[in-house]
């Protein structure tokens, strides 16, 4: 997706170690990093410390392979977006080549050195999430529907599962639930950003709710998402991964995100544009540590446990 | 023209170089680590009964 003119101005500013470490967007893999470690901790099964820092890393470097082939597809609209400009390809310091090569090159090694450290299945499931994030989402969903996010937040999902699968070798309820969770939970996160990001998106042509449907709708939506969601994280709860530590952790963060998704849907543009979407860019805070503080409860469940105070 | 030691690549580069060097070395260490953990604490004669189960049975039943 490069062009001649990026190509040269790539050359001409030597790109440094931090250029290259940023085409692997660092904060989402920050967050794969956290919610595979609490998928994989909560599993029944233990792991070696050595064995779980290993697949870890992998899952993380294979997160981060999928960024930078999502750099590399999406250079074009990166360079519109004032929220993107400054990544690697579009400040001109890594060329779109480059950031293919590398991408692929860190796709195949994480998926097999995730397979030799740990199994078939969590490799499997971290091969499926590339190609989720980069064929599915990237070159297909982004650009041709308003349900680019909804769909697409599958592949930010998986890796809770991949975690629970490098513990237990496979899936169950309790590791679709962790998925569900960060499924549901991107679609209000994105679109709080969206409105916030005014025309970012209209500007790049990418079809987001905001721009398909307006503000109105999404405001709806985001109302309505977080109702959904919060059955599917309050249910966690009451399998073996939760506890009365999660349950009320999971409780008032519901209440408050709600709380927050009220106050969106009941605000018109005019009111949002006077005090610089003071809102929806605090939603989008709360949404951060709402995840977090989630998969964070969950951990402390499992740290809990051999202490008899985690859990049911 | 005399030869210089020192390239100005080198020094320019030196930071991208001394990331990539660095990595990689990194990269070995975890796997001598998992090799090591992988051989010390997996139990290999068991994982070895578990993969040849079948055939030491069908062989057995022969």
């Amino acid at each position: 997706m490069s062009d001649m003119s990026v190509d040269m101005k790539a050359r001409n500013e030597e790109a440094g170690f931090g250029d290259y470490y940023a085409l692997l967007k660092p904060r989402v893999m920050s967050l794969v990093v956290f919610t595979a470690f609490v998928g994989l901790l909560v599993a029944p099964v233990s792991v070696h410390p050595m064995v779980a820092f290993a697949s870890v890393l992998f899952i993380a470097i294979g997160g981060g392979a999928s960024g930078a082939l999502n750099m590399w597809w999406d250079a074009d609209i990166d360079r519109v977006m004032k929220r993107t400009q400054k990544r690697p390809i579009p400040a001109g310091k890594v060329t779109g080549d480059e950031a293919f090569a590398i991408g692929l090159t860190l796709s195949v090694m994480s998926v097999i050195m995730l397979w030799l450290a740990s199994n078939l299945v969590a490799a499997a499931l971290l091969a499926f999430t590339i190609f989720f994030y980069v064929v599915i989402y990237t070159m297909w969903l982004k650009r041709w529907t308003p349900q680019n996010i909804v769909i697409g937040g599958a592949a930010g999902a998986f890796p809770p599962m991949i975690g629970w699968a490098v513990a237990t070798g496979g899936i169950s309820i309790e590791s679709l639930l962790m998925f569900a969770i960060t499924f549901m939970w991107t679609p209000p996160h994105f679109w709080a950003l969206a409105l916030f990001m005014k025309t970012d998106y209209k500007d790049a042509g990418v079809p987001m709710l905001t721009v398909t449907h307006g503000r109105r709708v999404t405001r709806a939506h985001i109302f309505v998402y977080t109702l959904f969601l919060a059955p599917v994280t309050i249910g966690a709860a009451f399998t073996s991964i939760g506890g009365p530590v999660y349950l009320l952790t999971a409780v008032v963060l519901n209440l408050w995100f709600i709380k927050g998704a009220i106050s969106i849907w009941r605000r018109d543009e005019q009111t949002a544009e006077a005090d610089d979407y003071r809102v929806e860019k605090s939603f989008f805070k709360v949404s951060l540590l709402y995840l977090f503080l989630h998969f964070g409860a969950l951990l402390a469940e499992a740290v809990l446990r051999p202490f008899g105070l985690g859990g049911w | 023209m005399a030869l210089r030691k020192e390239h100005e690549i080198h020094s320019r580069r030196f930071g991208r170089n001394l990331g990539v060097g660095l990595t990689l070395g990194a990269f070995i260490a975890i796997i001598f680590g998992l090799t090591l953990v992988k051989v010390k604490f997996i139990d290999v004669a068991e994982a070895y009964k578990q993969d040849t189960g079948g055939i030491q049975s069908g062989a057995a039943s022969e």
